[in-house]
């Protein structure tokens, strides 16, 4: 077994620097790397270019670098709910590339499994296609998108064992299992750290060659977005 | 004049037995409310679920199982989790049957703007481009008019385009209309909305192929 874990957040993000493309794991506020982008905001680094779906919310997830003007560019779906973003953004201050949603999830893919390319139909036609090259296959017209190039991803899974291999839960899986691999450097943190041998080989959703450090997080907050409920009879 | 949820309900119609379905925010949305209980749909969101169920109770929602409106949601039996990569992989690969989305403009060629007001409205296209650019089947649900009561039933898109030529029937508070190679052929009046009604509040060349039924909502 060769033995992914380390013992703290400091740890596990040992050599991120100014400049740097990260990968972060997520839909809305649902299934981030709380730890990680919290020890992102405190080591205090800058000029950084992230790709994830959205950019949380004012106070919380992305929303805490985008305060600290951390990051220089967002590569995402969409981001609305952020009134901080929208300004930095409307300003300049904030560069910002829209992708897709399945063609930003593709993108990690093809970086995960070693494609430099492939074809989408999504955005053929649309400012999305402008200046990438476009090919008809069965008489339908496809865009050529390229794989990404990241130098960590942080995501973030339910559980975890010590050879880094990982189990989501719920709609918290999302982008993290096609950012795992994706990056120069996998970091993943889990809410429950587990020996090898715990967790059953056949149950398991990301095997750890994709990881290479692994780490147990403490007090996530798993923020609610929006709290829709219905009344019991 | 139907109102959103008269929408919904005409629209609920269109889902047939054995039909995966992903609907958008806001009216698409209120569709699995009047889904036939005789017919076996699954609802899929784009954020990883499917066999999406309705509303938690109080006490029960779990931050980890939303929809991609960021709801709380629950799942229904038969239900599954996956990544964002399968989930368009099912999209993309047209294993999901019909796709029911709002929208800002369609033109009749069958080109819809739903993402992006230069300017004013830059939140990003989310799953959208990927959906309409490969579902074989799109149904807009809209109102017919903007708030200041100009078509949204266009010669052509005037904001940025989500997608080209995928449109394939429209469900408004007026009327039903399928894209056709010349414009939008009128199918049903909505109740006590007459023809010339529709003829004013659409701005894209609008066919009327005889006497045009009024629809059955209920």
């Amino acid at each position: 077994m060769i033995r992914k874990t380390v013992s703290n957040v400091e740890e596990a993000l040992k050599g991120v620097k100014d400049g740097m493309t990260f990968m972060l794991g997520g839909f809305g506020l649902c299934g981030i790397p709380e730890m990680a982008i919290a020890e992102l905001v405190r080591l205090g680094i800058k000029n950084i270019t992230c790709i994830s779906n959205n950019a949380g919310v004012d106070d919380f997830g992305l929303g805490l670098l985008l305060q600290k003007h951390q990051i220089k560019k967002m590569i995402s779906s969409y981001v609305g709910e952020n009134d901080e973003f929208e300004r930095q953004m409307l300003s300049g201050e904030l560069e910002v590339e829209l992708t897709p949603q399945g063609t930003l999830a593709e993108k990690c893919r093809a970086a995960q499994g070693g494609f430099p390319a492939f074809y989408t139909p999504a955005g053929y036609g649309t400012e999305v296609a402008e200046g990438k090259e476009t090919r008809e296959f069965n008489g339908k017209m496809y865009v050529l998108e390229e794989a990404f190039k990241a130098d960590f991803a942080f995501v973030k899974a339910w559980k975890g064992d010590e050879a880094g291999n990982l189990i989501f839960k719920g709609t918290a899986r999302n982008f993290n299992p096609c950012m795992c691999g994706a990056a120069k450097i996998t970091v993943a943190e889990v809410e429950e750290l587990l020996p090898a041998g715990s967790l059953d080989p056949n149950q398991i959703h990301v095997p750890g060659i994709f990881v290479q450090r692994i780490f147990e997080g403490k007090g996530y907050e798993k923020r609610i977005e929006q709290r829709t409920v219905r009344k019991r009879d | 004049m139907l109102d959103k949820n008269g929408i919904a309900k005409r629209i609920a119609k269109e889902v047939k037995d054995g039909y995966y379905v992903n609907l958008g925010i806001g009216i698409p949305t209120l569709v699995a409310n009047f889904v036939r209980d005789d017919i076996s749909v699954e609802f899929q969101s784009e954020n990883g679920v499917l066999g999406m169920g309705p509303f938690p109770y109080e006490g029960d929602e779990d931050a980890d199982v939303i929809n991609a409106g960021k709801q709380t949601i629950t799942t229904l039996p038969g239900a599954s989790f996956f990544d964002s990569a399968t989930s368009f992989s099912m999209i993309r690969g047209q294993h999901v049957d019909l796709t029911i989305l709002g929208a800002m403009e369609v033109a009749e060629n069958g080109d819809i703007a739903n993402w992006k007001i230069p300017g004013k409205m830059v939140k990003g296209m989310g799953g959208a481009m990927d959906l309409v650019s490969s579902a074989e089947h799109i149904i807009v649900a809209m109102m017919h008019t903007n708030r200041a009561g100009e078509s949204k039933l266009l010669k052509a898109c005037s904001l940025p385009l989500t997608g080209v030529k995928c449109v394939k029937k429209i469900v408004t508070n007026l009327a039903v209309l399928e894209v056709g190679p010349e414009g939008f052929i009128l199918l049903e009046r909505a109740p006590g909305v007459s023809v010339d009604e529709i003829k004013a509040a659409t701005e894209g060349n609008l066919i009327i192929n005889g006497e045009v039924p009024e629809m059955k909502v209920d």
